[in-house]
């Protein structure tokens, strides 16, 4: 077992790697650094001084060094300019070149500076996880419990008209991409012309205009039901009917077995033996599908964040990717491909713990 | 002029689509009597679910092919005073002869919204199966060899799969389908990385039948090759000596990242059924035989494991039709202009609540169009497990 948790960490790292330097080596083409070049000094800068600018702030270095620099296991570079400045990768400005240390890089826990919002990449990364913590928390406890309720109920008598239903609820709603149910949930229940808003403002049942309000910015201070329900249900949806097809997938096997039958033979009643003797079986498989979904949930979450205007990770992605903020795109990959890997990790352990036929040795 | 009532915006609509209906008909009729002899599609149209699924799927198909007709005004046309006309409107000052009348309104710069749904059911109906039609192409091209030989190859292969697959989409995306990648020329040698993998298919697929049969070969695989490598040379370089092949830079760079992301879900299918299918006897009988490895595994092994391939090719379009929509909403589509749904919905997602129309008219055109392909898919494979 250890073994095989070891080898499994030491793909992951590997991994980890290859995807960073990936990261890494698209962030830094040079068309993307002369955008960067042009951003940050002045954007009437000829050729040449871009070329110059590239230089003095250490970008002409090869991609490898640059990124081992990166990560921190290579020295920062440092140069000295004609004016007798010294820069160099450690050295903010106005430092003392003397007293920095000479490695900083995401080990050494500097991940750069974001120059879209001027602030160091930690503290908009940290503030953006925080929001987007409890939107994943809301769609948790919504979708699993959802989920794994209709896939078992559909799942408990194959081919019943329970199940005809809810099989057809869950494809709907796998062929419902995030930007698609959010933009029809806006227009049903948070548009003052359309839906069913207008109507019940006319009856006098709501006080404002709308039902639920179409962004969710104001959930970012305080959340309640009517700000957030929206956003966490557009990324419920589309989860709920993949976990529900699994579960009911895996439910209907175990209800073909012969311990099933043996039970009901017995006399135990329908009910006993769907909680008692199948749902421990049938709920192996969904587990793995629910941690397998993260890096789903991580696409919604940048879908829903940007048409809520939610202001978490997801959003942060993509201020990072449409601004060219290099420090803060890389962070936030950093982030996102710890999450899946981590994910992926979780299933597979909890996978040989869950189900005692597995073994590894 | 009047504006339209609901009972009249549909009475229009219904009369646009006159020609999808007529193709319609005729399809499931054709179909229908020749059920029995169309083996798997035939068995399609026992299953109520199948046959749903393969209408609407082929609602959309028809009406991609006669957009031209369907379609009430020019896509990109501004019809001024306008802006953000409701469902059923008149126009201001219509032509002589020309549609009077926003079937489903106008857009925030006052273009028709139906025309832009019909023909961006072209533009998705182009790119997506197309793109499916590639990521399968590399899938199974990769997937049979790490299946049927294991070792090495398949230890690395798949973990060149799972590291892409542990990419989030999104960030692929915003690192790839930007106008910088097209100035460095990365999307050129992905596309001659990719593009290669159908010619090898084909190539290894006539030579390991026909070799005993010189005269046959030679003339499958040199046709293979001229109109391949043609090809080739005009989608993935631009260089077609006739001009026949060309693809847009941004156009390309979309497929290919779109076929990129898709082609290791497929090889892990192709590798995974391959593994099972090798041990079964008539393989084995291959090998008893002195068949060549390529042999057993274009034509012992992968005619058997048609049955899930062929759902997956369904479940995948609309997965790629979704991808290309994602691609559209955050703006690194095709162009912005560009009728696609995707495009459309991240335009009207700015007035959502204001004017919901402009967004949900797409919005629900790509939810049924993939409704459809995955209830089509659901269908095969009910019917698949029949036998």
């Amino acid at each position: 077992m250890l073994l095989f948790i070891l080898r499994r960490l030491g793909v992951m790292l590997l991994t980890a790697l290859a995807l960073t330097f990936i990261v890494f080596y698209l962030t830094n083409l040079p068309p993307n650094l002369e955008k960067l070049a042009k951003s940050e000094a002045s954007v009437r800068m000829t050729d040449d001084q871009v070329v110059s600018w590239i230089e003095n702030n250490g970008f002409n270095a090869p991609v490898v060094s640059r990124y081992a620099q990166w990560l921190g296991v290579m020295p920062g570079w440092t140069k000295t300019l004609d004016t007798g400045e010294v820069r160099g990768r450690c050295i903010a400005r106005g430092q003392d070149p003397a007293t920095v240390a000479s490695y900083c890089g995401l080990l050494q826990g500097t991940w750069g500076m974001s120059t879209v919002f001027k602030k160091p990449v930690t503290e908009v990364l940290g503030r953006g996880l925080g929001q987007t913590g409890w939107l994943m928390l809301a769609v948790m406890l919504v979708m699993v419990p959802t989920s794994l309720l209709l896939g078992v109920l559909s799942g408990m008598r194959e081919g019943s008209r329970t199940d005809r239903v809810l099989s057809t609820f869950a494809i709907a709603t796998t062929a419902t991409p995030e930007y698609v149910s959010g933009v029809i949930f806006i227009a049903l229940f948070a548009s003052a012309t359309t839906g069913i808003s207008p109507l019940l403002a006319s009856w006098g049942w709501i006080e404002g205009k709308t039902l639920f309000m179409g962004t969710a910015t104001s959930a970012m201070d305080d959340i309640t039901f009517w700000n957030f329900a929206l956003p966490v249900m557009t990324i419920a949806l589309y989860g709920i009917g993949y976990i529900a097809r699994m579960t009911r997938a895996s439910m209907t096997e175990v209800m073909t077995a012969q311990y099933i039958r043996t039970a009901r033979l017995k006399g135990v009643s329908f009910g006993q033996v769907v909680l008692k003797h199948a749902l421990r079986n049938a709920l192996i498989a969904p587990f793995t599908v629910i941690m397998l979904q993260f890096p789903w949930l991580l696409n919604g979450v940048v879908i829903v964040e940007t048409l809520f205007n939610y202001k978490g990770f997801g959003w942060t992605l993509v201020q990072a990717a449409g601004n060219n903020d290099i420090e803060l795109l890389l962070g936030c990959s950093v982030v996102a491909v710890l999450v899946v890997l981590v994910t992926q990790l979780i299933s597979d352990i909890g996978y040989v713990f869950l189900n005692p036929r597995i073994r590894l040795s | 002029m009047e504006p339209l009532t609901w009972g009249g915006v549909f009475a229009g609509m219904f009369v646009r689509f006159i020609p999808v209906w007529i193709a319609l008909i005729v399809a499931f009729a054709l179909s229908l009597r020749f059920k029995r002899r169309l083996g798997l599609f035939g068995k399609l149209f026992d299953s109520p679910v199948g046959m749903t699924g393969f209408g609407i799927v082929m609602f959309w198909v028809f009406t991609a092919i006669f957009a031209d007709m369907i379609s009430t005004m020019d896509p990109l046309g501004q019809f001024s005073g306008s802006k953000n006309a409701l469902v059923g409107a008149a126009l201001k000052a219509p032509d002589e002869g020309a549609y009077t009348h926003f079937l489903l309104g106008a857009d925030h710069v006052a273009r028709d919204v139906f025309s832009r749904m019909v023909m961006g059911a072209r533009d998705v109906l182009k790119i997506a199966p197309a793109a499916t039609v590639f990521a399968f192409m590399v899938g199974v091209t990769l997937g049979l060899p790490a299946g049927y030989f294991g070792g090495k190859l398949d230890t690395g292969l798949s973990f060149l799969a799972n590291l892409v697959l542990a990419f989030p989409v999104i960030l692929l995306f915003y690192l790839l389908v930007t106008p910088e990648i097209v100035q460095t020329g990365i999307p050129i040698y992905f596309a001659a990385v990719l593009f290669i993998f159908p010619i090898v298919f084909l190539v290894l697929l006539f030579q390991s039948r026909y070799f005993t049969n010189p005269p046959k070969r030679n003339l499958y695989v040199g046709l293979t090759l001229l109109f391949g490598l043609w090809a080739y040379s005009g989608l993935a370089f631009n260089m077609d000596p006739i001009g026949l092949f060309s693809m847009d830079p941004n156009l390309l760079n979309v497929f290919v990242s779109v076929v990129f992301v898709n082609s290791p879900g497929v090889y892990r299918i192709v590798r995974g059924m391959v593994m099972d299918i090798k041990t079964r006897d008539y393989v084995a009988a291959g090998q008893t035989r002195g068949e060549g490895p390529w042999y057993i595994m274009l034509w012992e092994i992968l005619p058997n494991a048609r049955g899930p391939l062929i759902v997956d090719f369904c479940l995948r379009i609309g997965y790629t039709t979704i991808l290309l929509g994602t691609l559209g909403f955050f703006g690194l589509g095709v162009s912005p202009e560009s009728p696609d749904w995707g495009s459309t919905i991240d335009d009207g997602r700015k007035l959502l609540s204001i004017v919901p129309h402009p967004a949900l008219v797409p919005a629900l055109a790509l939810m049924s169009l993939v409704l459809g392909l995955n209830l089509l898919a659901d269908g095969l494979r009910e019917e698949s497990l029949k036998d």
